[in-house]
């Protein structure tokens, strides 16, 4: 068998270099970014100082962008094309959005997912997430002195399949390399769980500036194990400023208010709730546009009174959240808080009194998602090191379906199933002839298709024609470790692959992604081509690499002539490095990634056999 | 004999093709091979490999979801023993049983009907101790007397008092909201 392979001088049989990752924690209200330095993850400040990135764009009319603290200066004066709080609109249609009444957007009347209207033109949530992205990884690169190699950004568990893939897309167009879609609560707990030591039930209660989330994780030697996951994609701080926005307008007996005018109130709104967690009272006092004054005091006990309601509805999901974990309240044995809502007396009262325990709040409930995030790049860049032999188990929100006759759903994959997960479904065609079929699939836990989310509809094309009912077509929901579903089909009987068309009820196609993408860069001057050859040089790099570590390691499971085809297909790939084509390069990866198709899964069996090795020695044959 | 993804549940995790299971152990298998082929661990390999670990690691998810839980190891068991699991269509059910699931609907209805949460929740512990009770014969069926046949009547039994445990639990659901 091959011996172990020398490599060629600066070919990289060291030890791999340190790969820059950063963890990002794309919020409503704030973002954050963060990396690890010497072991220790750490949020990246700006020059002032701060960490927290207000999560807020403004187009401006000379075509320059502004994200964070300066565009929130214009949120009064430019409230139109000042975007605040993105994060509820991603995959979200118009009509889903709660209080659009009160959002000061020019919102575009179509189908599929909102648009607003700016002096840029108009914006997709997405492209908006996106200039927020852009800036928070500008700020790591600034400060790891480097590129990327990989971000993972942070999404509330109770994220359906279009807002992941939303965001997903919002970082494809920022030009970054997503490794991993986290779970808010998830990265909480891993920075909570991995600096306490911490063992047992856990739950994490993330209630931010517009969404609500809360999952039971079991933290054993190191296995981060997900339970069951609940909440709320349209519940936050936010509906606590609307509440007393309402509350203000009622009291000082307000008309109908300007755009301006309104978005001053909210603020108001907001400052004043923010200071009723130390304050037992608070002025709420505003000049408006119209002439109007507003001078009154709100209670915290009067607050407590009219946002009720609100806090009453992280109830429901506590209580389903145990059901589906198979729990009871004593059973768990810390409650984690996260989020900056999460400071609301009133909020912590009402966890306290759930539980039947005091909340942990030793930790910073704005950084700990970016740090865990931040600890999971680390990670899955490829820096591991020994220490860091743990590992999370996340599971999917909500029951994956399809429509079925009368406008029922059948469940296909159930919620809180461990990731990732395949279920195959068989369907089969009833008519003679018949070469094409329909499917309409649906994330939610109700019976009616109506009251669930559509997600995409998909059409079967290219059937083999058979006498009705005599087709087997199995469709194959596999949902990944981000929680994003991807359908395959085939017709069992023939073995025809038919091809899928999706398209994805309130998201991007892929067509609208790449034109966004050459947008972008005309705007930013940026030369296409010059681009994807620096990111093809890129790849092509990342994979050479990979494979020249897993031939030193595991170079003896291939024969000679095996190896002979992969250092050609290796040669290969090298020899494009030297052009410009950015296709041959890509042509040459993949190329070279079907040629070592083979070796990945017998390394892949190898190290489950030797997983299985300390248990049953008599299995273990090569 | 190598590993493949073909291989069954139990072979997966290196455990004796039994009902009665050692749970300490299937836990650690579960964990220790999805230190190795957890797509977790390959994100930053090539795509090859995280297509492999994709596979993989769903390969270990459905082995451990089946395995895990009393009711779905016991179809996976009979399955393997060659009995349909499609037990549905399946319908030889005793008059006893016929009786008891009448009750026991009737009493799920009344209480859904008078929105009376604690009664809910009380039926669903007692369904949960049902359950359990059913989790001893069976493991004698299946273990010792290889009783397929009346292993497969228990397991409908089984079936039949998980949907009912759903039933409540939306029922609850719809309470809540
Ligand atoms: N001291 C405070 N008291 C009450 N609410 C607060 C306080 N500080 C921040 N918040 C609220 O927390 C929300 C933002 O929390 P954050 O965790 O940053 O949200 P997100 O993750 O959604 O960006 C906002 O609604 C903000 O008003
Ligand atoms: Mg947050």
């Amino acid at each position: 068998m091959a011996l172990l392979h020398i490599a060629e001088p600066g070919m990289s049989a060291e030890p791999h270099k340190h790969r820059l990752a950063a963890g990002i924690d794309l919020g409503t209200t704030n973002s954050l970014v963060a990396t690890v330095r010497n072991g220790i993850a750490v949020c990246l400040p700006d020059e002032q100082g701060r960490t927290m990135v207000p999560s807020v764009v403004r187009y401006r009319t000379d075509g320059s962008i502004e994200v964070g603290q300066s565009a929130v200066r214009a949120h009064a004066t430019d409230p139109k094309n000042t975007i605040l709080s993105v994060k509820r609109l991603m995959g979200r249609g118009l009509r889903d959005v709660a209080h659009v009444e009160a959002m000061p957007y020019d919102f575009m009347d179509s189908d599929g997912m909102v648009r607003l209207r700016t002096v840029q033109g108009v914006k997709s949530p997405v492209e908006v997430s996106a200039e927020i992205l852009r800036v928070l990884a500008a700020r790591a690169e600034a400060s790891l002195g480097g590129e990327l190699t990989g971000v993972v950004i942070t999404v509330p568990a109770y994220f359906d399949d279009a807002q992941r893939q939303a965001t997903k897309d919002a970082a494809t167009l920022a030009g970054l390399n997503v490794l991993r879609l986290l779970n808010e609560p998830t990265a909480a707990a891993v920075a909570y769980g991995l600096d306490n030591a911490a063992e047992g039930v856990y739950a994490v209660f993330d209630l931010g500036g517009g969404t609500f989330d809360l999952s039971i994780l079991k933290l054993s030697r190191g296995i981060f194990e997900v339970l069951a996951t609940n909440g709320d994609s349209a519940l936050g701080g936010d509906d606590f400023d609307h509440r007393i926005f309402c509350w203000v307008l009622d009291r000082a007996n307000i008309a109908p208010h300007s755009r301006e005018d309104g978005r001053r109130l909210l603020m108001k709104a907001r400052e004043a709730k923010e200071l009723l967690t130390v304050c037992e009272e608070v002025p709420i006092k505003a000049s408006l546009q119209s002439g109007e004054e507003v001078n009154l005091v709100l209670t915290r006990d009067e607050f407590a009174h009219i946002t009720e309601h609100l806090v009453r509805k992280t109830l429901a999901p506590m209580r389903k959240v145990l059901r589906d974990a198979g729990l009871a309240p004593e059973d768990v044995k810390g409650v984690v808080m996260v989020g900056g809502a999460t400071r609301m007396p009133h909020v912590q009262r009402a966890v306290a009194e759930f539980f039947d325990q005091e909340p942990l709040n030793n930790l910073d409930p704005d950084k700990v998602v970016a740090l865990g995030a931040a600890i999971q790049a680390n990670v899955l860049v490829g820096n591991r090191k020994d220490e860091d032999d743990w590992l999370l188990l996340d599971v999917i929100p909500l029951s994956l379906g399809l429509e079925t006759m009368g406008g029922l759903v059948e469940k296909v994959i159930p919620r809180n199933a461990t990731l990732p997960i395949a279920r195959a479904q068989e369907f089969t065609t009833y008519k003679d002839g018949q070469t094409a079929m329909a499917f309409h699939v649906v994330q939610g836990e109700r019976e009616l298709v109506s009251d669930c989310r559509s997600l995409a509809r998909f059409e079967l094309r290219g059937i083999p024609p058979m006498v009705a009912g005599a087709a087997r077509i199995r469709v194959t929901f596999q949902v990944d470790a981000d929680g994003l579903l991807s359908v395959a089909a085939r017709e069992m009987s023939s073995g025809v692959e038919a091809s899928v068309l999706v398209k994805p009820s309130y998201g991007l196609s892929e067509h609208e992604i790449a034109e966004m993408l050459r947008q972008g860069m005309d705007h930013a001057g940026d030369d296409m081509t010059a681009r994807a050859l620096a990111e093809q040089r890129v790849e092509a790099g990342r994979v050479l690499e990979a494979i020249e570590q897993a031939l030193a390691k595991d170079g003896e499971l291939l024969d000679a002539r095996e190896r002979m085809q992969i250092d050609q297909s290796m040669a290969a790939l090298r020899a494009t490095l030297d052009g410009a084509d950015h296709h041959a390069i890509r042509q040459a990866i993949d190329t070279l990634s079907r040629a070592t198709d083979e070796f990945a899964s017998r390394r892949m069996d190898k190290s489950i056999r030797g997983a299985l090795a300390g248990r049953n020695i008599n299995e273990i044959e090569v | 004999m190598g590993v493949d993804l073909q291989q069954d549940h139990f072979t997966l995790f290196g455990l004796p093709r039994r009902f009665g299971i050692d749970r300490a152990a299937l836990d650690a298998a579960y964990h220790e091979l999805h230190s190795e082929v957890h797509p977790d661990r390959h994100a930053h390999l090539p795509d090859a490999d995280k297509r492999r670990a994709m596979q993989w690691a769903t390969r270990v998810n459905e082995a451990y979801s089946t395995l895990s839980k009393p009711r779905p190891r016991a179809c996976y068991l009979l399955q393997l023993e060659g009995l349909d699991a499609g037990f549905e269509s399946n319908t030889a059910m005793t008059p006893d049983f016929l009786m008891e699931q009448m009750e026991w609907r009737e009493a799920v209805e009344e209480a859904r009907n008078a929105g009376d949460g604690d009664e809910l929740s009380q039926l669903h512990v007692r369904l949960r101790h049902q359950a359990r009770e059913q989790y001893g014969h069976l493991e004698r069926l299946i273990d010792v007397d290889r009783d397929y046949d009346a292993a497969a009547e228990l397991v409908r039994r089984l079936m039949f008092i998980e949907k009912l445990q759903h039933e409540i639990d939306d029922a609850l659901e719809a309470l809540e909201t």
